[in-house]
């Protein structure tokens, strides 16, 4: 049975989808079966930073409904062809997803793939409920900026009270993912130091995404950083989140800060 | 730009950092009690990891609420030989339903 992540920030703009599509396709190039779905029924836009804009024929409601199998909306990336995409509806209103819908199409995905990666829309409305009510874990993805962190500590509540796992009684992992992070500014005191983010959510970090040119470039292309071949700072950082998120031990080097987060990252997962 | 600004810190983060550690006080009091299972949840693991070596996947804390009265669920599964491992004292009772 596969994972399923939810990738969610409650603040919009902050980095979800390209997150989604760089750690999914880092993740598919190690070979493991992997599928990343649109969850912003309406603004969908993973088919477009993945370069599959033009071959959506069926997405997630035609499934959900019914109207269409699984394996016909599914599209096979034609670069990993471990990485999948299910797109959203564009056409549609997000009314059209029903929990039991979704929870079977979750379902059958969880059957056919090692991770299964939700992109969730911004905001706390059904939507992004929708987006981590099956989730096993979560990853918060936050820029280094007062409002994404207080939305973020929002959408962490909302984690452990509205997903079927905290319904359970059973427990969603949370992992922070830092994004957009200039250690330049950082150093200087102009931005929030990533351990001031990690003292105030209290989750333990994923990764540091550093502020970069590549990601423009990336998504213009419909690329992922992790893909195309370029050797920036950001893909490495999000090729190295994706081994964390697998479970291997990779140790995080915040570009401009000398001691590592090891002790930290692991010191907070033990508590 | 004024001449003054030039005299000014530049170092706004902390500012930032004491704004934020103030409002999410405030806001995660007033979010209430489902966060409560949350806490309770992370800090029995911590508690508990102390001692026996346990999946905390399979700790479970519920709570449930009427009008008259509230309870707390918790159910931890611990593995059989964990607990025999701690030596005399230690008996396992009735509640470690071991696998």
């Amino acid at each position: 049975m596969g994972k399923v992540i939810v990738v969610t920030s409650g603040k919009g703009g902050v980095g979800k989808t390209t997150s989604t599509a760089s750690i999914g396709a880092a993740l598919a190039q190690t070979g493991q079966r992997v599928c990343v779905v649109d969850f912003d029924v309406g603004l969908r836009n993973l088919d477009l930073v993945l370069g599959a804009e033009r071959r959506v024929v069926y997405d997630f409601i035609n499934v959900a409904q019914g109207d269409a199998k699984l394996a016909q909306a599914l599209i096979r990336d034609k670069r990993v062809s471990t990485l999948h995409l299910l797109a959203a509806s564009q056409t549609r209103d997000k009314d059209a997803l029903t929990d039991e819908g979704v929870e079977r199409v979750i379902r059958e995905l969880r059957r056919s793939f090692d991770w299964v990666i939700c992109d969730s829309p911004a905001g706390i409305e059904r939507g992004a409920v929708l987006a981590m009510r099956f989730a096993d874990q979560a990853i918060v993805v936050t820029n280094p900026e007062i409002s994404s962190v207080r939305d973020s500590d929002r959408i962490i509540g909302i984690l452990d009270s509205k997903t079927q796992r905290a319904e359970r009684g059973e427990r969603v992992d949370k992992q922070l993912l830092l994004t957009r992070f200039d250690p330049g500014r950082s150093s200087r005191g102009e931005m929030l130091a990533v351990a001031d983010v990690l003292d105030i959510l209290s989750i333990p970090l994923l990764g540091v995404i550093p502020e970069s040119e590549e990601i423009l470039r990336a998504s213009n292309l419909g690329a992922p950083v992790t893909i195309n071949g370029s050797v920036s700072m950001a893909g490495r950082a999000y090729r190295e989140a994706a081994r964390r998120l697998a479970g291997e031990t990779v140790p995080v080097v915040i570009p401009g800060e000398k001691r590592t987060l090891l002790n930290r990252l692991f010191g907070r997962r033990a508590a | 730009m004024s001449l003054f600004g030039f005299l000014k810190s530049r170092s706004t983060a902390p500012v930032a950092r004491e704004r934020l550690q103030i409002l999410l006080a405030h806001e995660r009091v007033a979010l209430g009690p489902r966060d409560l299972v949350a806490i309770l949840r992370d800090e029995l693991i911590a508690t508990i990891a102390r001692h026996i070596e346990f999946d905390p996947e399979k700790l479970s804390v519920k709570m449930e609420r009427s009008s008259s009265v509230s309870t707390l669920e918790i159910d931890v599964e611990i593995p059989r030989d964990k607990i025999a491992a701690e030596g005399p004292g230690c008996a396992p009772r009735g509640q470690a339903s071991a696998a």
